[in-house]
């Protein structure tokens, strides 16, 4: 007991950087103002749904060689419950993990013989939207699969790195400075809850990825090319940083 | 292509006031937004909204570059009888979407 202990204690000590714990961790919805909150709580004021119309009519609809639609493999959307709470997942194909507008476009190429969607195309974001919204109001819980411990750990480790020229880590503010003001905007926890979201800044719907992007040009570090490893490894990482936490997608923010 | 979802009360009764919420997929492109080179990126807005209940228009609204992408427009009536409830978007580069929807008044 006192060995298992003693354990206990050496990991922790030797976490680099002090994860948020669950009952502390908080949404983004939380700091937004009440009009914004109130356009996410009602589907029929969240522009989001436009997209989610739009995926619903591109899962009816046959497409590439194959002539198959979504709909003829998976069924109703709504069978799609859950799926997007533990993505990014390993992908046996790929040998490495995709996040879940790679799995889409893998179906696509794989599947159904037609050519990928360009990462924040209308299409690909309407499909995620559509996908993502089945989840909504369940805990994330990040795939177990043990091949993704590496990558998520390179996340974890880039999370921590300080980078850019402004030489800051994602975990200086999301970890240690959150809840607190960066200009006019607060910090907030950087959890992964709502993607994609409908950015007020974007006037569009736009996926984690592009979210990161805006994260890395504001460190003046250089972003990296959509659909990046880099970028997989990081949304793994803060899905398992989110674990747990109510899934709100598509959500609204300022 | 462009998608609008419209929502009003299934049915209501008569001459009840009710409400109408409408919400456009368009990306209402200023005209003021210079693109790569400094080139100015052309206006894409929509002009004009118009709804019509059983052919009388109850609501025309002259839009600006200054209404935000995928505007949402709610507005009240009072439920007359039942009947269709029509909407047309109209807008730059020839830009048309018509949709209805139909109202039971009890």
């Amino acid at each position: 007991m006192r060995r298992r202990l003693g354990v206990l204690l050496l990991l922790l000590a030797t976490q680099a950087s002090a994860e948020i714990p669950e009952a502390e961790r908080r949404s983004g919805y939380h700091d937004m103002g009440a009009s914004v909150q109130a356009m996410q709580d009602d589907d029929m004021a969240n522009p989001a749904m436009l997209w989610v119309v739009e995926g619903e009519n591109l899962w009816k609809r046959k497409a590439g060689a194959a002539g198959k639609s979504c709909d003829d493999c998976h069924g109703e959307p709504e069978r799609m419950v859950v799926v997007a709470l533990r993505y990014p997942a390993f992908s046996d194909s790929a040998n490495r993990p995709i996040n879940l507008d790679q799995r889409i476009n893998q179906c696509r190429t794989e599947n159904q013989k037609a050519p990928a969607y360009a990462y924040e195309s209308r299409e690909l974001l309407a499909l995620s939207a559509l996908v993502s919204m089945q989840s909504r109001d369940q805990p994330i819980q990040p795939s177990a699969d043990p091949r993704l411990r590496s990558f998520t750990e390179a996340g974890a480790a880039a999370f921590a790195q300080r980078q850019g020229q402004l030489n800051l880590s994602c975990a200086q503010c999301h970890d240690d400075n959150h809840g607190k003001k960066l200009g006019a905007a607060t910090i907030p926890q950087a959890h992964p809850t709502g993607y994609p979201i409908y950015r007020l800044e974007w006037q569009s719907l736009g996926s984690l990825q592009r979210r990161l992007r805006n994260c890395l040009i504001g460190m003046r570090a250089e972003p990296y090319a959509y659909g990046a490893p880099d970028y997989v490894a990081l949304e793994l990482y803060l899905m398992k940083r989110a674990a747990g936490m109510s899934f709100e997608a598509p959500g609204v923010r300022p | 292509m462009s998608n609008a979802l419209i929502r009003l009360p299934r049915s209501v009764k008569k001459g009840e006031v009710f409400e109408i919420k409408t919400l456009v997929q368009h990306p209402m492109e200023t005209g003021y937004r210079s693109g790569t080179n400094g080139t100015i990126i052309p206006r894409d807005i929509i002009e004009e909204m118009i709804c019509t209940y059983n052919g009388v228009e109850i609501f025309r609204m002259r839009m600006s570059s200054a209404v935000a992408a995928n505007p949402f427009v709610s507005f009240h009536t009072v439920a007359t009888e039942s009947g269709t409830l029509f909407f047309r978007w109209t807008g730059d580069n020839g830009f048309k979407l018509e949709e209805t929807a139909r109202i039971t008044v009890a």
